[in-house]
């Protein structure tokens, strides 16, 4: 099996790799411009699209590298069943939170390590409260979240198409989404 | 090769490609996506033990996301740090209380901003734990993994966010 599972189960090596991870990923994020609030804010506001240029190429190549990984057993995947009570709901009040701080959970950090005191006093504290009050609600909140569950886990079974030509497509709208973004000069 | 490494910002799609590929490694070396909303659950699972020890034990939501030090809980000093060191090899570290695009809508006072960024915070952590996760576990690495859930999750992080930002700057501080 070629699956590192005797590194996934070595928990003080996790510990060093999460911080390893999480240095490289803060590193990127403020290089990518998306750890400062008038970049962030100008995508939602559709002035500026460096939020999505950043993630679209991580998806666009993260795509390729995971599935060629996956395909010869390297990795698994841990795409799971979503529903309409947990993540349509969820991702709802996620936005709401998401253009009044004008950060996410990521780039909240990443803000704080360039200085960003909003990011620390408002975000960090409001996220710490916020996913309080989600443990506190949770046990009355399950019923919602598993309420319409999605009729299926990944795209292609979805769409009933091959894995790959899957990939193709996507890769395709999202190439095809930056190559717009780039002619008009977004 | 080092001055790459002072500039003040990269291209983002380099960057972006960047963040990809590190996603693919995570998932190699770790059997995990880069998330980034789990820490905070497990970090105030920590206060919240520190104070009262009995209800964190009681609590369903802390018995499935274990309030500990361990991958999910590291990756967040890990950003800090990270983004600390790229400010400071292209000497941009700035102490800010109120960001500019924020200032010249609604005024520089500090409370101000610091009041609307708790809410928006609050229900940040709120909706990702409601969603199971955030920009980066969802909306990057669910995306990365085809998760049908993960992208609608992130559509409906944007189709929020530009609603709410749209309603207050372009409605209320217009």
């Amino acid at each position: 099996m070629p699956l590192l599972t005797n590194l996934h189960n070595n928990s003080k090596a996790q510990i060093v790799l999460g911080l390893i991870f999480g240095i490289c990923f803060g590193f990127l994020l403020q290089k990518g411009g998306v750890t400062d609030y008038n970049v962030i804010e100008g995508q939602l506001l559709l002035t500026n699209f460096t939020v999505l240029k950043v993630m679209l190429s991580a998806v666009m190549v993260g795509m390729i590298g995971f599935h060629l990984l996956k395909h010869f057993g390297y990795v698994q995947s841990h795409a799971a069943e979503g529903t309409v009570g947990s993540n349509i709901i969820g991702g709802l009040i996620f936005g709401i939170g998401f253009a009044l701080l004008g950060y996410c959970p990521g780039t909240v950090a990443g803000a704080v390590g360039t200085g960003a005191l909003d990011a620390l006093f408002g975000g960090i504290v409001g996220l710490l409260i916020g996913a309080g009050i989600f443990a506190w609600l949770y046990p009355s909140l399950k019923p919602v979240l598993m309420k319409w569950p999605f009729p299926s886990v990944t795209v292609p079974e979805f769409l009933k198409l091959n894995l790959w030509v899957t990939i193709a497509i996507l890769e395709g709208v999202m190439l095809a989404f930056l190559l717009i973004l780039e002619h008009f000069g977004w | 090769m080092f001055e790459y490494f002072t500039l003040d910002s990269w291209s983002p799609y380099i960057a972006g490609a960047g963040i990809g590929i590190l996603s693919c490694i995570a998932f190699l070396l770790s059997n995990r996506p880069i998330g980034c909303s789990t820490a905070f659950v497990k970090a105030r699972g920590l206060i919240s033990r520190a104070i009262n020890a009995e209800s964190v034990k009681r609590s369903e939501y802390y018995r499935e996301i274990v309030p500990k030090v361990d991958w999910p809980f590291m990756i967040i000093p890990g950003i800090v740090i990270g983004a600390f060191i790229s400010v400071m090899l292209s000497r941009q570290f700035q102490i800010l209380w109120v960001p500019t695009t924020w200032g010249d809508a609604f005024g520089y006072n500090p409370v101000l901003r610091i009041a609307v960024a708790l809410a928006g915070g609050v229900l940040l952590g709120l909706g990702s734990r409601w969603a199971g996760g955030c920009t980066s576990g969802h909306g990057i690495n669910g995306s990365i993994q085809l998760s049908l859930a993960s992208m609608i999750t992130a559509a409906c992080f944007f189709i929020g966010g530009i609603g709410i930002a749209m309603f207050l700057f372009r409605v209320i501080g217009a």
